[in-house]
């Protein structure tokens, strides 16, 4: 069973994403802001991560670029899952290594094609 | 609904466009129809069933087969057969047209734009490697109001984001407004007419890769012999047929037969190519 960390610092949100992810067979882990899922992922890599980009104390930018530098932090798939939906929020985040972007509001069916392009699905 | 209104509404799909609707369909008569009762002033099915059974109003039939025909998609469905297309059959085709340098493609239910679309993005990715060749898109539908929104190459957020990688996205589309166009150069490269699967397609010309997913499921087996016998007649022995992951030929008609190995991809019957 692949593991998805899911970061984003509303509740709902998080909600949404892990009975989503349950249903694509993937275990859930959570975290509400990019330091609690430094941690996380210290503690054990994920496979996956859905992203939110604005958070408080570390946001998803500065997640991103602390993971990727962690050993094993390369090999991680990051879906950003954002508001920011203009052009160059989405070149800067492929620039910090991101694999794909979701701009928000989304769906399961979105969800899904985009961990499939990423190779999780 | 009255069951005599939804087997003359049923009919008359079926004489229009080939649909075919099973009694479990009522629903979708209802929530797509109400629209269109709303648009001629009516109250609702019973009345739009009458000016049918009655008048005959070519307007409203026009606009009841319109809304019942008109089906989402999305970019790169099921991924799969787009990549078999870059990597097995254009290749190949390309392999036996090194004179002509010419290749003919046919979306034969285009819907929203996006399987022609994407085929185009899978060309222009190719770049170089196409230099000197002259690949044309025609891309079809019996629905004038989504050729219209196709040739636009407008999408919604949600669209762009069914389907389509991101790298692509930032490619080739720009943002406009809440709304998302599609690069004028891609849209070019696809050319739009309105057809109607009923009819022969001897007049669109011979095509040497047919994609015809996803809309055989709504035909009865009578009509979806006669589009796939039709689509044979318009290939040269080294073309090849895509069809939807639910649909096959088998049992359908003996001028096609599957490519073994390469689901979804069928050629015909009397052709030894292999792909």
């Amino acid at each position: 069973m692949k593991s998805c960390l899911v970061v984003d610092d509303s509740r709902v949100i998080r909600m949404v994403a892990r009975k989503i992810l349950e249903e694509l067979s993937f275990e859930v882990i959570e975290a509400e802001d990019g330091k609690e899922a430094l941690d996380k992922c210290k503690e054990k890599m994920p496979d996956g991560v859905l992203l939110d980009w604005n958070m408080p104390n570390m946001d998803g930018m500065e997640f991103l670029l602390a993971m990727r530098a962690l050993p094993d932090g390369e090999e991680v798939k990051v879906v950003f899952c954002t508001t920011e939906n203009d052009l160059s929020h989405i070149q800067e985040a492929i620039a910090a290594g991101a694999n794909e972007y979701i701009m928000k509001p989304f769906d399961s069916e979105i969800i899904q094609s985009k961990f499939l392009q990423v190779g999780l699905l | 609904m009255k069951v005599e209104d939804f087997d003359l509404l049923a009919s008359m799909l079926k004489d229009r466009s080939g649909l075919v609707l099973g009694k479990d369909k009522a629903y979708l008569l209802e929530t797509r129809l109400m629209p269109v009762a709303r648009k001629h002033g009516l109250k609702g099915l019973e009345e739009l069933a009458d000016v049918v059974r009655r008048k005959r109003d070519e307007n409203v039939m026009g606009d009841i087969t319109e809304a019942m025909t008109t089906n989402e998609t999305l970019f790169f469905r099921d991924q799969k057969p787009f990549d078999l297309f870059r990597d097995v059959l254009l290749p190949k085709l390309m392999e036996g047209r090194q004179d002509s340098k010419r290749i003919r493609i046919w979306c034969a239910a285009c819907s929203g734009g996006q399987e022609p679309y994407s085929l185009a993005m899978i060309l222009k990715e190719l770049g170089s490697k196409l230099m000197g060749w002259r690949i044309e898109i025609l891309a079809t539908d019996i629905s004038v109001e989504m050729l219209d929104k196709a040739k636009t190459g407008l999408y919604t957020q949600f669209e762009v984001q069914r389907g389509l990688p991101i790298t692509i996205l930032v490619k080739y589309f720009r943002q406009t407004g809440d709304k998302w166009q599609l690069d004028a150069g891609i849209r070019s490269m696809v050319q739009f007419r309105e057809f109607n699967l009923l009819e022969s397609p001897s007049a669109l010309g011979t095509f040497d890769v047919v994609f015809c997913r996803n809309v055989l499921i709504y035909f009865d087996q009578e009509t979806k012999k006669k589009v796939l016998d039709g689509v044979a007649r318009q290939m040269p022995k080294d073309g090849a047929l895509l069809l939807g992951g639910a649909e096959t030929v088998l049992g359908v008609t003996d001028s096609f037969k599957p490519v073994q190995g390469r689901r979804g991809v069928y050629q015909l019957s009397n052709s030894d190519v292999e792909f």
